[in-house]
């Protein structure tokens, strides 16, 4: 019962990270590229860890899962968001279908 | 059953192939930054399905340290697209 749970949760996960991918070949702009893959791709990879906490239960690599799950929360998004300030600062466009720029009042 | 994680293995390698491909192609510097930091992300899912397909615990160590790894280098790579020199 655990082990088919387990399927469940890494499947959807790997969906996740299709739809990110996906999202990475197809936005036309910098900024909407790294938005989606990084939203999707966070989650999906965290959804396989909770596969694999199910899989396991709670011996060393169950609890190894479980340690990874905040840790790669953390890490992608303040990753992410230091990422899209200098790329800000670096000079990158945005999309030509993109409407406001509210970073430009704050950050002058 | 071993098949079925076998196939999903399989997907997640595929997936992390694309992201090379937005590296190889990617018109500027940040678009191949976003495909080093996604592809990290991903390689973190393949160790924890070949973790569930041999049983043994120590290869989700190796996916920890690849993140922890990955972060410091997209905050390396960050901080030199904003134009500082990286002791300020």
């Amino acid at each position: 019962m655990n082990n088919i749970i387990s399927l469940i949760f890494i499947t959807v996960g790997i969906l996740f990270n299709l739809l990110g991918c996906i999202g990475i070949i197809r936005l036309p702009d910098t900024y909407t590229r790294l938005q989606a893959a990084t939203k999707c791709v966070t989650l999906g990879c965290c959804s396989i860890l909770v596969g694999v906490l199910f899989w396991f239960g709670f011996s060393d690599a169950g609890v190894k899962a479980l340690i990874a799950i905040p840790i790669l929360f953390l890490a992608s998004t303040v990753g992410a968001h230091s990422l899209i300030r200098g790329m800000y600062h670096f000079g990158i466009k945005m999309g030509d279908k993109s409407v406001r720029d509210d970073y430009k009042e704050v950050s002058t | 059953m071993s098949k079925y994680l076998d196939i999903l293995l399989y997907v997640q390698i595929g997936l992390s192939l694309i992201c090379l491909y937005r590296i190889i192609r990617g018109p500027s510097i940040p678009d191949r930054m976003v495909g080093v930091d996604i592809f990290g992300i991903l390689v973190v899912g393949i160790c924890a399905i070949i973790a569930v397909q041999t049983g043994k615990s120590f290869i989700l160590d190796i996916g920890i340290a690849w993140i922890i790894l990955s972060f410091i280098g997209t905050l390396t790579l960050a901080k030199y697209l904003t134009g500082k020199k990286l002791n300020e």
